[in-house]
């Protein structure tokens, strides 16, 4: 590194013009991580709330529309409940509506149907306010329900259906389901609603033994035998995780901001190899002279190595850090956006060892340097 | 030839240091168009002494150097340096050698243009693995070459006559056997070219290096013990 480090002060607008770009590629992935993160939440954190290892759904249903089209009865649960491994299984129901408010505000929901005495049901541990599911027209509502300026107490009325909901509960955090706020509501009363009854109407009894899956969870330590189960049952079992893709946009949006990334992480390597590429063969000469002085070719490749590695740490760290910035003025806007510290360190240190991989292929050409172009006429 | 007639011909070599180049030929091109850049050459250089080699473009003064310097293998015939048979070697080792036992002087000096003078010197330390070991202070020979008050100029703030002089300080802190020399006062005007070499010569005597010195420049060879003259690969002494 004796060189190195003096080349970098020499040079140093050169890898100052270099370490900018890969800078401004660490912003952008802050940022598209952050704001994948987020996507992820708004799409999925209603679901991933849920104590649930894995959810049935109609055998005929397919995982990215299962969330809409599935329907089950009270039969596959039945089935579901007394095989081995499993812990818990309940009804779950799960329908997006659209509402009013008393004033008249647009209120878009998830409803999720539970029975209120299920392991499903929100319970002491994760209320904000309020209290639990009881009453059949009770509901408890994420807290991101608040921002429209609802709370406990406040009345909202499906459209079309004209049934009434009352906000009796109020959960910690965002509980979101495919961009759109999660209310839990008594099954029977999700039952009726899916039906598409209007309010003080007949419902078709077997609606009353209906819902969207069956949401399943573990014995502790024990492994759901999904095929056995979905056999018997007549149903198709999906984990928890794989479910996010029935998530109306997730499978879209994720795969998108991925490939967004992947490409910024090309980008970011072939810059740092077209970079120590051209730096290398400006350097030839000396090079050349380094090795007629007898530098070995590991000793001349660590040194040009360790130089990448010091740019891309610095400028990924530079560029990290006015992401985070960045990203913690987005936070306090509606843009979904989250940052969390596992994505960010991934990204990081894939473009810090992604640069390198672009530094190796260049700076190899040092060991074609031939010693003996040192000697005769050069400049 | 094997390694048991090698170690017996190194035996028996009277050489104790210095350079010598024994029925020396190389080759250059492949095929039909082969040019003799060596032809038979035999040189023998004292600890101490200044040669200079001239000669007309293209004589084979810088395959010289280049063999000498195990730059290059011989195609024939044994190089030694302070007592090693170099075309032996393998190119690592050849590189290990020159780190050690051989000194460059390049044309314009070559040095890295982003180490200050003095750094010059504690780069060639550096690659040579004498960072706590130096045999040479670094200081005091940028002192007798002329250049401690420019210790820490880079080479865009010197003078040519100036980089030739931190290129020979440079060659010589390791404490080279052999100092090989390429055209050093190519880029100089007549008193610059003058004074570089009575340098390297007065350094050749002090250090009691074998130096070879290439050159076109008939002004400077009175500063030099011995003089030969290359002319189609082929040495006239």
């Amino acid at each position: 590194m004796f060189l190195a480090w003096r080349e970098l002060s020499f040079a140093r607008s050169r890898f100052g013009l270099m370490g900018g770009v890969v800078a401004l590629v660490a912003v952008l992935v802050v940022l598209l991580s952050g704001l994948s993160s987020g996507l992820v939440n708004d799409g999925v954190s209603g679901l991933k709330k849920l104590p649930v290892t894995a959810f049935a759904f109609d055998e005929s249903t397919s995982v990215d529309s299962a969330f809409s089209r599935s329907t089950v009865d009270r039969d596959q649960l039945d089935q579901w409940s007394e095989r081995d491994g499993v812990a818990e299984a309940a009804l779950f129901g799960n329908q997006l509506v659209n509402a009013e408010g008393e004033g008249g505000e647009a209120v878009d929901l998830a409803l999720f149907g539970v029975e209120p005495e299920s392991f499903l049901a929100p319970t002491d541990a994760s209320l904000l306010e309020g209290d639990l599911l009881g009453a059949p027209d009770g509901i408890v509502v994420s807290e991101t329900v608040t921002e429209l300026g609802l709370g406990v107490g406040d009345v909202v009325t499906l459209d079309r259906l004209e049934t009434e909901l009352t906000i009796v509960g109020i959960l910690d955090g965002q509980h979101t389901f495919g961009h759109v706020d999660v209310a839990y509501v008594p099954l029977t009363t999700w039952q009726e609603i899916h039906a598409g009854a209007p309010a003080g109407t007949e419902v078709r009894p077997e609606a009353y033994d209906e819902a969207t899956a069956v949401a399943l969870l573990a014995a502790d330590g024990a492994e759901l035998d999904a095929a056995a189960g979905d056999d018997a049952a007549g149903t198709m079992t999906v984990s928890l995780d794989d479910s996010f893709d029935g998530s109306p946009g997730y499978a879209a949006e994720t795969l998108t901001l991925d490939l967004i990334q992947v490409f910024l992480f090309a980008i970011s390597a072939l810059v740092v190899g077209a970079f120590f590429t051209v730096w290398t063969i400006q350097r030839k000469h000396e090079i050349a002279v380094a090795r007629a002085m007898g530098a070995s070719t590991g000793y001349l490749i660590r040194d040009a190595l360790g130089q990448a590695a010091v740019v891309l740490v610095v400028s990924t760290f530079v560029g990290v850090a006015g992401g985070v910035a960045f990203g913690a003025l987005l936070s306090s806007t509606p843009m979904p956006f989250a940052l969390e510290a596992g994505p960010l360190a991934v990204a990081s240190t894939l473009l810090v060892v992604l640069g390198l991989v672009g530094a190796a292929v260049s700076v190899g050409r040092i060991a074609r340097v031939d010693p003996l172009t040192a000697l005769g006429g050069q400049r | 030839m094997t390694s048991t007639t090698e170690k017996q011909a190194r035996a028996m070599s009277p050489t104790g240091g210095g350079l010598e180049l024994q029925d020396v030929c190389l080759t250059l091109g492949d095929g039909d168009s082969t040019v003799a850049a060596l032809d038979h050459v035999n040189l023998k250089v004292e600890p101490g002494e200044l040669l200079a080699v001239v000669g007309p473009s293209g004589a084979g003064k810088s395959s010289l150097l280049a063999v000498a310097g195990a730059l290059t293998k011989p195609t024939s015939g044994s190089v030694r340096v302070d007592g090693t048979d170099v075309s032996a070697l393998s190119p690592s080792r050849q590189a290990a050698l020159r780190r050690g036992r051989i000194g460059f002087v390049f044309q314009t000096g070559n040095l890295l243009p982003a180490l200050t003078a003095m750094d010059q010197l504690r780069f060639a330390l550096h690659v040579a693995g004498m960072r706590r070991t130096a045999p040479r202070d670094p200081g005091t020979l940028l002192e007798q070459v002329g250049m401690s008050h420019k210790a820490n100029r880079k080479p865009h703030e010197l003078s040519g006559g100036e980089r030739q002089r931190v290129g020979i300080a440079r060659a010589l802190v390791t404490a080279p056997a052999v100092l090989l020399v390429d055209e050093p006062t190519a880029a100089l005007d007549r008193v610059r070219s003058h004074e570089v070499v009575q340098l390297l010569a007065d350094e050749t005597h002090e250090f009691g290096v074998a130096t070879v010195m290439v050159t076109h420049d008939h002004d400077v060879l009175e500063h030099c013990d011995r003089t030969v003259r290359m002319e189609d690969g082929r040495l006239i002494a």
